[in-house]
Order: structure tokens, then C-alpha cells, then sequence
């Protein structure tokens, strides 16, 4: 089985070398028949990969490949080599699968755009990268894909790149993950300084020896790490880039800004999970990270109009709560929701895009209302989504979501704040994206004749997608049903062999804890679905039933509101700390430091050379009477200097 | 033969191509592609023989000599190479041609320019073959007289300030080196210039001598790299330079500079290097740092990759301070490689926008990826090289140098190296978006034309090689794995 590993990313990269290398100059059929059986296969694959290691008993189930040595160097070395354990089978399929729907989709939603081919050798690009970045066996080469998903995504982000806003968006992507990079690459050089090699099942093995476990240098790691993550991933206080990274192509959206490329950082954390257990101080830094980025992200979320804006948030919001589950150690929990809300937001782009497709552009919310009618399959996948990520019990949101604020309140490393502060996101989360789905599909047709003439439902490539997501978001939580139902946790227990080494450090810490009780689970579980319906209450009384109370709430908290809208001021504070000083510092370095001081230094020397033999030059004046005087007078004072001495 | 071969078909290619009258501009032309082609492929083929022949030991290969020249003197003819000069040759034969064939646009004395061309290329191959130091010497000094000229002549508005600032800089730095030399000269038993005794005999010099003339030595292969604060010539120099010379200024003398510190100054004063180390570490940080600071601040497309030149250029001299580290070193040497290719190819494409637009300021473009899809698209590549993207050769060089030098440097020294990787994509990305991205000028600019075939062939295998060595850099780091454990072996004395 080992051998075929590489072939998951190598498909998508033959498609990218096809589809990059012809410059687009197939039919555009072919195009899209390259880019999306190329990653069909891998999905393919993908299942086999999954059930084959299924098939394996539990205890034994990694699967490594080594293509070639990388790079040797002195002491360094690190392989191009694979590794499938269950946590990447999850990833490369979760990965393929959303990533094949989001092709298909893609043929009908950019089927009039004229760079056709270069989108789709970008998007294969992206997958080949990703699928890396999942499978790789060592830290650099997950690096490799790390990066490489990082240059998609500003490729993507920049698809329009006449826009000037669309090329701003993606070099700030970029430049705000190179910020992380640095963190994640310094915690590699501490990994590698101490443990002496970059492959995980080295590291993993030998980090417990290696590392003083809750010292300095394993957190000061865990953090860099982490920083590194913040980036990928969106999390405070490197998240602004993802609100502009929406310049792009929605199904770009749904695909690396929702679903795939910002659960990133979620993934590399729980892969590194050995590391990051031993040092509970990063731990805490990680969950309170993520939670208040849950929060923070989701009061946003609640003012902007701007429908795909206010998903982008909830991404930061959700990425948030998946950051709150490592933080707290249910690293499984944190990939379960990983999953779920890769169906259920990687949905929700496509609804928005289906939604802008049928608006001719327009992504105001302000301007749309009453689409329910119109677009029937986009209302009910949406919808569908929705109740997914609001965690409506039954569908899959509510599951994961559940289990994250279960575990943040009862592990040896949560507690009541955390799971309180988790707790009203999860009732900001069902507000705005109530408030979404009323302002979009209900109430009054806000937008002008001419675009409402031309509203229609999307063509089957853009719906089929929907419709098998609609049902992955539905049913996709099931197959991890928690304990309190009667179940086992299925994805737990899968992911069981990658956390083995947590989840005994863990059970040794609980042994004298009280927490855990059934009765409290259900209370926690009952509060929330509570609270989730009075949000969702209170979203159609505000923005369906009585749509004046939206207009006298604003104006009675017009300063906050505008707060909220305007993204806390984030950005230009950003600005004005950063960005400008460095712009500042970076002339003058040029204009003072290299022009006027080291030049003017330079420059000076050589003119004053020209100054001194200019004078001395006057002294040869080729009269010989000068001469013979000048001579006279030296003779003169020799011969004083000589007598008087 | 093969070595002396690498000097003399460029000279007699020079002469040659004085004597060709002076309005034959094609046969001039093509008469010097020639005799810089056969170079290239000896260079070529010594990169090849060497790999599989010689690579498993640390020893001198192809050696010629030691032949008396200046008795007197104890002068010789000595040449021979090894792990760290072979890459350099084939760099230097490769973009050698590169250059020639990159100049067939000059019209302006068209017969002076190559045959200053071939003369430079000798003078290069010179310096990276020579293992007496008196040859090393006369092979250093005549490169900066074509270099004059090519400058002084062919370059742009302020072409005598810049050809005359970089004389003197060089001259400045070359009067250390001889004091230097004679001071190792004399104090030799017996006296002698052969390079590779007197690194043998160096370590052994009282502590003083040797932070003398490591510190000499460092001022005068210093400007070449060039160090920081020595590095003012480059910008003035590459702006007013033509771009073929550009290409060779960036991609090969440059390297001359930390190519002589590890092949002389380093092993030959091991204990000067010992307590200087960490100032050198400290150079290299801060020419990595304002490098890319004052590249983000230039108007001048040019300009800008000249002063990213400093950048990359201080990752080298951050290598050679970790010296004890073989990952580093190897860095080095492949950051010495990856250089020469991305920036030359790097300064061919700026080229290529200047010979159509006629200008190089970076405000008034934008949109080219419209028009130009296959220059910006090549154009993109290499700045993602230049910024250290997975999968081509910069990345590997950042990365060994980085990893290398983290075990054994200060770690807050080299943490803020790192931050190099933030401010190299900062600069590159704001050019690529100021010229390829945003609305396309169709009124000023709708008379561009995409690159041509004489230009692709030009950097095309430059892109090659960058990739090749970015997926798979193990044969470099092989050819050089003898050497560089040798190397180690000598500066820890």
C-alpha cells in the first residue's frame, strides 16, 4: 500500500503541469475534464488508502514512503517521504473529497471568466500542495506544502488582479503567513537543534526524552509553532488577512480560505500533539487564543453586510473553536469539527457564490432578501448548512461543536471561562447566520429590476456539489455520536493510535478530578441548544418579523456598531504600527543612512583627496624661481634646525 | 590543460575578436558566443568528471603545477580546484554565455564590448582556478579593468561616477589584500605564495599577525560580497551598468568575494576567525536586514534587485561565521549558487522590460500580466525564487544556512536573520505588484511586446536549474560534501 502514497499529490500536479504549461490554450472542456478527474483520482485513491489502513489492526496502522533524500547537508538531513497515519487518511480524504465537489462546482461558476485555464492549473496547484502539507513524514517537507498552499492562495486571492483591491488582499495574505512562517520556522530549528532530525515519528518518539516536559524550551517551541499556525489559520493577531483574502473567487473561497488550506494550523498542531502535551503553558495560550478569536471573529461577524465577509468571519470564529479543542488537548475533537465545518462552510461559500452568481455580482446583503423563491436547491443547501453550523442537534455542527465545549469545560486543561466564552459564541454563531438567512432569503426583494430580471438557480455543475455537501453537513457528524447517547465516538476511536501518547498523559492527570459526570453533560448540552434557539429567535424577530427593531438597534448603539463594522479599527492600527513605520524606517535607511552618511562618507573622502592635491598641485608651478626659492628656504632651515640643536 | 583552457580560449577569443573589423557586428558576435561556449562546456564537463571521479575526496583536482614563473619571486603557475571551486566554474561558464549572447543588442563598439566580455571571463575563471597567490592576485586586479570600461562605456547616465566608484572601492580593498599578502609572504619559512601551504602553515601565525591579516583580508573580499557598510558601489554600479554586465557583476563577482574567504582567508587564520565570529554573524544579520529594507524603499527596479543582492549576500556571510557547521557551509556555497542564477536571471529580465520601455521605475507599470503573460509569468517564478519559495533553489540554501547556523550561533542573532524571509517577501511582492498586477496602462504601454525566443533561451535554463536544484539538490551538496568536511577540518585548528 506504502507505494502508492505519492500518487495522491502527484495527480493533481500532473493536471497543474497540463493545464500551467499550455497556458490554457485547450478547449476549455478538456481544462476542466484535466483539473477535476485529476483530483478524482486522488480521491479516489484516497478511499482505498482509508479502507486499507482500516484493515489494519490499530496498533500498526502508519504507512510511510520514502521517495528520495532531500536535502543532505553536514548533519542535516530530511527526506521527500510520505506518511499515512489515520489523522492524514482523514485529511486526504476530507481534502480530495470537498476539493473534487469544489472542481465541478467551479466549471459552471467560472465558465465565463477568460483566464479559464490558469484558474484551474492555480486550483490543482492548491491541491497538489495540500495534499502535501497532510502527508508529509517530516516538518520540512510539510513545509514545502505549507508554502506552497500560501502561494495559491495569493495566486487565487489575486485571480482578478487588474483589481487593485484583489492584488492588495493577496500579498497581504501572503506577507501576513511569511509573518507566521517565521514562527513556525524557528520553532523547526529548535526541534531540530535539540532532537537532531525533522521526521515526525522520530520527533515524536524522542521529544519526551529530549524536552523537560512543561520547561522552558518545549513551550517557547509550542508557541513558535503555534505563532506559525496563527498565520495559516487565521487566528489573532494574524487573521486580518482573511476577511480580504475574499476578493477571490468564491469556490477559491470555499476551497482554501474555508475548508481546506486555513485548517492548516489545526492540522500541524495535532500532528506535532506529543510536543504541545508536554507543555500545558502553550496549551493554555492556544485555548484562550482560539477562544477568544471564536468570540472576538463572531461580534464581528454580526454587523458586516457584506455576505461573504460575514462567513469569513465565522471561518475565524469556527478555526477559533477548533484551536479551543487543542488547546484544551481534544486534539480529536478539534479535526472532528476540522471535518464537519469543512463540509458545512465549504457549503456555505458555495450557497454565497451561487447567491452572487444569480445577483450579477452584487454581495450586499442589504441589496438582496427574498432569493428563497428564486433559488430554491441554494435555499435549502443553505439552510441545511445553517442549522450545521448554528448546531442544531442532529446535524453534524452540533456534534462536533458540542463535544468541543464539553471537553473545554471538563479536560484537565479547561475550564468554566473557557467553556462560558465558548458558550456565547456558539449563540453569536446561530445569530448571525440567522440574521444572514433572513436578509438574503426572506423579507422584502431589495435589489434593483434589472438585476432581479436576470436572478435564476445555478446550472447542475454548481448544484449537484451543493446538494451532496447539503447531505455531508447533515449527516456528517454522525459518525462521531458521542458517549452521552449511548454511542462510541467513532472518530475518536479512530483517531485513537495518533493521540495515544496525550491521551495517557491525560488519563493520568484525571485520576482526581471530579468532572466528567453525565448529569453535567447534559445540562451544558441543554444550555446550549437553548441558547442556540433564542439566538435564531431573536434573529427572525430583528430581521425578519419586525425589521424596524434592526434600524433602532443600530442607531441606539450607533457607536458600537460602527466599531463592529469597521473590524475593531484592526487594520489601520495595524497600519500605524507596523506597516507605515517600517515604510518610514526602510527611506531612511536609504536616504540617510546609505545616500547621505556611508556615500556622503565616501564621497566626501574622494573630494577631499581632490581638495588636497588641488593644493598641492599649485606648488608645481614649473617656474624654476619658485623652485630654487622653496629649495633655498629648506636649505635654510636645515641648517638653522642643525645649528640650534 | 583543461584548467589553463578556462583562461586562454576566452583571451585568445579576446584577440580574436580584435582582429575582426569593427563593422562586422555579426560575426563579432557570434565569434565571441563561440569562444565562450567552449569554456562553458569544459567547465561543463568538469562539474561532470569532477562529480563522478573526484567528488569522494577533498583533494585539489585537474591540478597544473606547480610551475616556476617569477623564480625570484617564488612565484608559480599552480591551478587546481575542488568541491567549492567547481560549482563556481560552471556557474561562472554558464552565465558567461549567457551574458554574450544576452549583449547582442549593443550597437556601440560593438568589438571593444566583447572583447572586454571574453577578458572578464578569463580574469573569472582565473580567480576561481588559481592556487598561487600571486596569480590569484593579477587574476583579482585585471577583472576591474574590462569591468571599468564595460561600465565606464556602455552603461547609462552616470556611468564615470559609478565605473569610478567601483575601481576605487575594489582598489581600496586590493591594497589590504597585498599588504596582507606580503605579510604572509614574509613570514612564511620558506617564502612562498603556493596558497595551499601557507594555509597549512597560517594557524601557526602569533594570534596578532593573524587578526591582521584576517581583517585586511576581510575589508578586501568584503567590498566584492559585498559587506555592509562596504556595499555602496553595487547599487550605483548595477544601475548604470549594462545588463549583461549587471548579470555577471551579481551572479559571479560577487561570489569572488566569499568564494576567496573560503578558500583563504578562513582556513588559512583560523584563530582570528575564532574571535571575530560572532561580528561577522552580526554583519551578515545586519546587511540581510537593511538589504531588504532599502530594496523595499527603491524606485528603481534595478536598484531594487541590487540591493536584495546585499540581502542574500548577508545570508552567505551568516554561514560563513557558523563556519563549524558543514550544513552551513554547504548553505554558503549553494546560496553562493542560487544566487548567481536568480538574480542573473533576475537582472536579464529587468533588461528585457528596459530595452522595450526605456525606463525602470517601478510606478509606471502595472497590469503587465496582461499584455506580457509569458514574461510575467517568468518574471513571477523568479521572484518566488528570490523570496525563498519550497521547490527552487533559494529555498534550499535560506534553509541550510538557517538550520546550520542555529545550532551554533547566537540564536537571537540568527531569529532576527529569519525575519529576512518576512522582508524579502514584503519587497518582491510589492514590485510584482506595482509592475504585473492592477489595470495595464493600454495607452503608454500597449506598444510592449511579449519576450522574445533569444530571451527565453537566455534564462530559461536558469529556471531550469533553479528548479532542479530546489527538488533536488543532493548532487550539488555531494560534489561538495568531501571539500566542506575538509574545510571544517581546518578552521577548528
Amino acid at each position: 500500500m506504502s507505494e502508492y502514497l505519492f500518487l495522491v499529490p502527484l495527480f493533481p500536479l500532473i493536471g497543474f503541469l497540463i493545464n500551467g504549461l499550455l497556458l490554457g490554450r485547450l478547449p476549455r472542456s478538456m481544462i476542466a475534464f484535466i483539473a477535476c478527474v485529476s483530483v478524482g483520482l486522488s480521491f479516489i485513491l484516497s478511499l482505498f488508502l482509508f479502507f486499507g489502513l482500516k484493515a489494519m489492526p490499530p496498533e500498526i496502522r502508519i504507512v510511510e514512503q520514502v521517495l528520495f533524500n532531500w536535502i543532505i547537508a553536514g548533519s542535516f538531513h530530511a527526506n521527500i517521504g510520505f506518511m499515512l497515519d489515520p489523522l492524514s487518511a482523514v485529511m486526504i480524504m476530507v481534502v480530495s473529497g470537498v476539493g473534487f465537489l469544489i472542481h465541478i462546482y467551479s466549471i459552471g461558476y467560472m465558465r465565463g471568466d477568460t483566464g479559464y485555464g490558469r484558474y484551474f492549473a492555480y486550483l490543482n496547484l492548491f491541491m497538489f500542495s495540500m495534499l502535501i502539507l497532510v502527508l508529509a513524514d517530516n516538518f520540512l517537507f510539510m513545509f514545502v506544502g505549507w508554502e506552497g498552499v500560501g502561494l495559491c492562495s495569493y495566486l487565487l486571492i489575486g485571480f482578478w488582479f487588474e483589481k487593485k483591491s484583489a492584488s492588495d488582499a493577496g500579498k497581504k495574505a501572503f506577507i501576513t503567513n511569511r509573518v507566521g512562517d517565521f514562527g513556525f520556522l524557528l520553532g523547526m530549528f529548535i526541534i531540530f537543534w535539540q532532537v537532531g532530525s525533522l521526521n515526525f515519528t522520530e520527533v515524536m518518539a524522542s521529544a519526551p526524552q529530549v524536552f523537560v516536559s512543561g520547561g522552558v524550551l518545549i513551550t517557547v517551541t509550542c508557541l513558535l509553532l503555534f505563532f506559525g499556525a496563527t498565520g495559516k489559520s487565521a487566528q489573532i493577531p494574524l487573521y486580518v488577512w482573511l476577511p480580504d483574502a475574499m476578493e477571490g473567487p468564491t469556490p477559491v473561497s470555499a476551497l482554501i480560505h474555508a475548508a481546506t488550506m486555513v485548517t492548516a494550523g489545526v492540522y500541524m498542531i495535532v500532528r506535532t500533539n506529543v510536543l504541545f502535551i508536554m507543555a500545558p503553558d502553550a496549551l493554555m495560550v492556544v485555548a484562550i487564543i482560539g477562544v477568544v478569536t471564536a468570540f472576538y471573529a463572531a461580534t464581528i461577524g454580526l454587523a458586516q453586510n457584506d455576505i461573504k465577509r460575514v462567513l469569513a468571519y465565522s471561518t475565524i470564529s469556527q478555526l477559533g473553536y477548533m484551536f479551543l479543542a487543542c488547546g484544551v488537548a481534544a486534539f480529536s475533537a478539534g479535526i472532528f469539527h476540522l471535518m464537519t465545518h469543512a463540509f458545512f462552510k465549504a457549503l456555505l461559500f458555495m450557497c454565497a457564490g451561487s447567491v452572487i452568481h444569480a445577483m450579477s455580482g452584487q454581495q450586499d446583503m442589504r441589496y438582496m432578501g427574498g432569493l428563497k423563491k428564486y433559488l430554491p436547491i441554494t435555499f435549502l443547501s443553505m439552510l441545511m448548512a445553517t442549522f450545521a453550523i448554528s448546531g442544531i442537534p442532529g446535524f453534524s455542527g452540533f456534534f462536533s461543536k458540542d463535544e468541543i465545549l464539553w471537553k473545554s469545560f471538563s479536560s484537565p486543561f479547561g475550564n468554566y471561562i473557557l467553556w462560558a466564552v465558548g458558550f456565547i459564541t456558539a449563540g453569536l454563531t446561530a445569530f448571525y447566520m440567522f440574521r444572514l438567512i433572513y436578509l438574503t432569503f426572506y423579507g422584502k426583494e431589495r435589489m434593483d429590476e434589472k438585476t432581479k430580471a436576470h436572478i435564476h438557480e445555478s446550472p447542475k455543475s454548481m448544484t449537484v456539489p451543493l446538494i451532496i455537501l447539503a447531505i455531508l453537513s447533515v449527516i456528517g457528524g454522525w459518525v462521531g455520536l458521542p458517549h452521552l447517547f449511548g454511542f462510541t465516538n467513532n472518530f475518536e476511536h479512530w483517531l485513537e493510535p495518533v493521540m495515544r501518547k496525550t491521551n495517557q498523559i491525560i488519563a493520568a492527570r484525571r485520576i482526581n478530578e471530579a468532572v466528567g459526570e453525565t448529569g453535567i453533560e447534559w445540562g451544558l448540552m441543554i444550555a446550549t441548544v437553548a441558547l442556540v434557539l433564542i439566538s435564531i429567535y431573536f434573529a427572525y424577530l430583528i430581521y425578519n418579523k419586525r425589521t424596524e427593531l434592526a434600524t433602532s438597534l443600530r442607531e441606539k448603539f450607533s457607536s458600537v456598531h460602527k466599531l463592529l463594522l469597521n473590524k475593531y479599527y484592526i487594520d489601520e492600527f495595524y497600519g500605524a504600527i507596523v506597516i507605515r513605520p517600517l515604510i518610514y524606517f526602510s527611506l531612511f535607511l536609504w536616504k540617510v543612512i546609505d545616500v547621505a552618511v556611508i556615500d556622503g562618507f565616501i564621497n566626501g573622502m574622494a573630494s577631499s583627496y581632490d581638495d588636497v592635491s588641488g593644493t598641492l598641485r599649485t606648488m608645481q608651478t614649473g617656474r624654476v624661481r619658485t623652485y630654487a626659492t622653496i629649495f633655498l628656504a629648506g636649505v635654510v632651515i636645515i641648517i638653522a634646525y642643525m645649528v640650534f640643536y | 590543460m583543461l584548467l589553463s583552457s578556462l583562461i586562454f580560449v576566452p583571451l585568445i577569443g579576446m584577440i580574436v575578436v580584435m582582429l575582426i573589423p569593427k563593422d562586422k557586428f555579426s560575426t563579432i558576435r557570434w565569434t565571441s558566443t563561440i569562444f565562450s561556449m567552449i569554456p562553458m562546456f569544459t567547465s561543463f564537463w568538469i562539474t561532470w568528471d569532477y562529480f563522478f571521479n573526484y567528488s569522494g575526496s577533498a583533494a585539489m583536482a585537474y591540478v597544473e603545477g606547480p610551475f616556476k614563473w617569477i623564480p625570484s619571486l617564488n612565484v608559480h603557475y599552480f591551478l587546481g580546484v575542488d568541491g567549492i571551486s567547481v560549482p563556481l566554474l560552471f556557474l561562472t561558464g554558464l552565465l558567461s554565455t549567457i551574458s554574450i549572447v544576452a549583449s547582442f543588442g549593443i550597437n556601440k563598439r560593438v568589438k571593444e564590448y566583447f572583447a572586454f566580455f571574453l577578458l572578464l571571463e578569463a580574469s573569472m575563471m582565473g580567480v576561481f582556478v588559481s592556487l598561487d597567490f600571486f596569480l590569484f592576485y593579477v587574476f583579482w586586479e585585471i577583472m576591474l579593468v574590462p569591468m571599468y570600461f564595460l561600465i565606464g562605456i556602455w552603461g547609462g547616465p552616470r556611468k564615470e561616477y559609478a565605473a569610478i566608484k567601483f575601481f576605487l572601492y575594489t582598489l581600496f580593498g586590493s591594497i589590504f589584500m597585498l599588504v596582507s599578502i606580503l605579510i604572509v609572504y614574509f613570514t612564511s619559512q620558506p617564502h612562498t605564495l603556493n596558497i595551499l601551504t601557507l594555509i597549512k602553515q597560517g594557524s601557526a601565525l602569533p594570534y596578532t599577525l593573524q587578526m591582521v591579516c584576517f581583517i585586511f583580508f576581510f575589508i578586501s573580499f568584503g567590498v566584492k560580497v559585498p559587506i555592509w557598510p562596504l556595499h555602496t558601489w553595487l547599487p550605483d554600479a548595477h544601475v548604470e551598468a549594462p545588463t549583461a554586465v549587471s548579470v555577471i557583476l551579481a551572479g559571479v563577482l560577487l561570489k569572488m568575494g566569499t568564494y576567496a574567504m573560503l578558500r583563504i582567508s578562513w582556513p588559512m587564520f583560523p584563530k582570528a576567525l575564532h574571535s571575530l565570529s560572532f561580528w561577522i554573524a552580526v554583519i551578515g544579520v545586519i546587511a540581510i536586514i537593511y538589504g531588504a529594507l532599502v530594496s523595499m524603499a527603491q524606485k528603481d527596479l534595478k536598484k531594487l534587485v541590487a540591493y536584495s543582492s546585499v540581502s542574500h549576500m548577508g545570508y552567505c556571510m551568516v554561514a560563513l561565521a557558523a563556519y563549524t557547521s558543514a550544513t552551513a557551509i554547504t548553505g554558503c556555497m549553494f546560496q553562493m549558487v542560487s544566487h548567481g542564477l536568480i538574480t542573473g536571471a533576475l537582472f536579464l529580465l529587468v533588461g528585457v522590460l528596459y530595452d522595450r520601455a526605456h525606463t525602470r521605475e517601478i510606478a509606471v507599470f502595472g497590469g503587465l500580466s496582461s499584455k506580457l503573460p509569458v514574461y510575467s509569468g517568468i518574471m513571477l517564478l523568479f521572484s518566488m525564487a528570490a523570496l525563498g519559495l519550497p521547490g527552487m533553489s533559494g529555498f534550499v540554501s535560506e534553509f541550510m544556512i538557517f538550520i546550520g547556523s542555529f545550532g551554533v550561533l547566537n540564536k537571537v542573532l540568527v531569529s532576527i536573520a529569519v525575519l529576512g524571509v518576512v522582508l524579502g517577501a514584503t519587497y518582491m511582492l510589492r514590485m510584482v505588484q506595482k509592475v504585473f498586477l492592477g489595470e495595464f496602462n493600454l495607452e503608454r504601454w500597449g506598444g510592449l511586446t511579449d519576450i522574445n525566443l533569444r530571451e527565453i533561451i537566455t534564462v530559461a535554463p536558469l529556471a531550469v536549474l533553479v528548479i532542479a536544484i530546489g527538488v533536488y539538490p543532493k548532487p550539488l551538496a555531494d560534489l561538495m560534501s568531501a571539500t566542506i568536511q575538509h574545510f571544517i577540518t581546518l578552521v577548528v585548528r
